[in-house]
């Protein structure tokens, strides 16, 4: 056991690496550093706190052998591809380590609040603990499900969902003050808190689909991080409130720069039902689309002095990463300069794209963002589309009536040539007719995405 | 000031400093970020350990917080694990490129 002010000044050391860890994961050069910088944080928050107090150690040990055997081997099993959908569900676990943190404490707090009343403060961590912990777990576990397949990746809405959600929050929020009211007599109020709190997570997070993705992520990130910092309200400990709500911040930035992506307010996109809405009736001219095999799509490639490449969820489901690399290297030895475009939502979680590309051995300064990749669009010769949709979809730029009007997109119909790499003509999960299918210069190579690229590669090799 | 609104205090702050951390970052940076800010959301585990390591013997206490240290330790160990290996990813190319 060490002094309390030992214990606090442990506390803030951690509290400083965790600030200095975060900032030097948002760059490139630092990133990794950074991020071995919040574990060493981590680790001294947790030597600290053993030993800030007399504790039996049986089940702490219990807890790091099970927990660290499983997240050792979860993280250096997975796939590359599916790291994605393994982040999501540690964020889950996350969130109901905080939920449970606030349950044990109430079950021990309860008997000592009969003689002594506990602080607002105290009260009010634990109902949001339990509560956005809850919904972080259920929330994460949904869009886990999601990005690994195991649940259609559409919004999966019923009718009446908002005053659904509506009431089964409110009632949360009502079991929520009438345990705060009489939190030692109410103890049916914190289960059904508990219970409530896992059921919106669900209901909260199934609508939310396709392009909407990476914003329900990226808030269920922040959430795990509030979450936490509750928790740190709950048990007055310091370094959990500084580190809960760095994060807590940090999910929130990434989800308005996500929001930004789409030109939606975050309200929208987390109540407005955006693929749900009747969109389809708008195809007014829809012209003829002109098909093109990779035959002749190999003879435009190997003239083509600049392609860009413009990779969506399509490449993702296919997993065509390793070929499009292979396009891109053979490309290059033709003296073709080979460029990504990567949109910010583009996938179904923020960043899925390089990720996705990173693992595929793509050097990361050919990937480029949206508007540098916009500003050299017209002096393109072709560009690659696969299996993005809505991304691309110039009525977002020129249809003043289209759902997605005004969510930046890329230019890929000012190239010369577009080539779309698409299974079939249905639309994207907005659900809306994409006018760049029918322009003059756009070519649709249909089929899977890899199966194309395969086909593409096969007929360079052999020109 | 009483020791709750000191906390309370120390909140707004960080979440300031958090928005001032993380303003701008490049998209490549998106998931690992993500994937990194989730490991440090299990902070959680220090709320764990302290429940679990008190000494009274009430069963729901000890089969709630032995849960609550089994799922920071996974959000922990795994949360850092999978970010580094990412991160891996992405800077084994900047070294490749350099040579």
């Amino acid at each position: 056991m060490i002094s309390p002010t030992l214990v606090n000044l442990g506390y803030l050391i951690a509290s400083v690496l965790f600030i200095m860890g975060l900032k030097m994961l948002s760059r490139q050069k630092t990133a990794r550093m950074g991020n071995r910088l919040s574990a060493v944080a981590m680790l001294l928050a947790v030597v600290t706190a053993l030993l800030s107090q007399e504790m039996g150690y049986t089940y702490i040990i219990a807890g790091f052998v099970i927990g660290g055997l499983i997240g050792t081997v979860a993280a250096s099993r997975v796939q590359l591809t599916a790291m994605p959908e393994l982040v999501a569900l540690f964020n889950g676990f996350g969130g109901v380590a905080s939920l449970l943190v606030g349950w044990a404490e109430y079950e021990d707090a309860r008997w000592i609040w009969v003689q002594q009343a506990p602080t607002l403060i105290t009260l009010l961590g634990t109902f949001l603990a339990v509560l956005i912990g809850g919904v972080t777990f259920t929330g994460s576990l949904v869009a886990y499900a999601k990005l690994a397949q195991k649940l259609p990746g559409r919004p999966l809405g019923i009718r009446g969902q908002q005053i659904i959600n509506a009431v089964f929050l409110a009632a949360a929020l009502a079991a929520g003050v009438a345990f705060m009211l009489n939190p030692v007599g109410m103890y049916p109020a914190f289960l059904a808190l508990v219970g409530l709190s896992l059921v919106f997570g669900v209901l909260f997070t199934l609508p939310s689909g396709g392009a909407d993705m990476p914003v329900a992520i990226s808030l269920l990130n922040s959430c795990s991080g509030l979450a936490a910092c509750a928790a740190g309200f709950v048990i007055d400990n310091t370094v959990l409130i500084v580190a809960g709500a760095l994060v807590g911040a940090s999910g929130l930035v990434l989800t308005m720069i996500m929001c930004k992506a789409m030109n939606r307010s975050l309200r929208n996109v987390l109540f407005g039902a955006f693929g749900g809405g009747g969109g389809k009736g708008e195809g007014a001219e829809r012209g003829q689309e002109n098909p093109i095999d990779a035959d002749a799509a190999s003879y435009v490639l190997e003239a083509a002095d600049s392609v860009v490449v413009v990779p969506g969820y399509g490449m993702a489901v296919a997993q065509a990463q390793h070929a499009v690399r292979e396009l891109a290297e053979l490309l290059a030895e033709n003296g073709t300069s080979v460029t990504f475009g990567v949109h910010p939502v583009a996938g179904r979680m923020p960043g899925h794209m390089n990720v996705l590309l990173a693992e595929a051995n793509v050097p990361y300064d050919q990937l480029l963002e949206m508007d540098d990749v916009n500003a050299q669009m017209s002096n393109t010769d072709v560009a690659i589309v696969i299996g993005a949709n809505d991304v691309v979809n110039p009525a977002a730029r020129d249809d003043a009536d289209s759902t997605i009007y005004g969510m930046p997109i890329i230019n890929v119909d000012h190239a010369r040539t577009v080539f779309v790499l698409k299974r079939s003509m249905a639309s994207g999960f907005a659900g809306i007719d994409n006018p760049l299918f029918y322009k003059d210069n756009t070519r649709m190579l249909f089929g899977d995405a890899k199966a194309s690229i395969e086909a593409l590669i096969a007929e360079l090799k052999e020109n | 000031m009483s020791a709750g609104v000191l906390l309370f205090f120390v909140f707004v702050l960080a979440i300031f400093l958090g928005f001032e951390l993380i303003s701008k970052v490049p998209s490549q940076l998106h998931t690992p970020l993500m994937s990194g800010t989730n490991a440090i959301s299990g902070i959680t585990i220090v709320g764990a350990l302290l429940a679990a390591g008190t000494t009274d013997n009430e069963t729901i206490r000890i089969v709630l917080s032995t849960l609550a240290m089994v799922f920071a330790t996974i959000n922990v160990v795994g949360g850092y694990l999978v970010t580094d290996r990412m991160l891996g990813m992405f800077s084994t190319k900047k070294d490749g490129e350099s040579r």
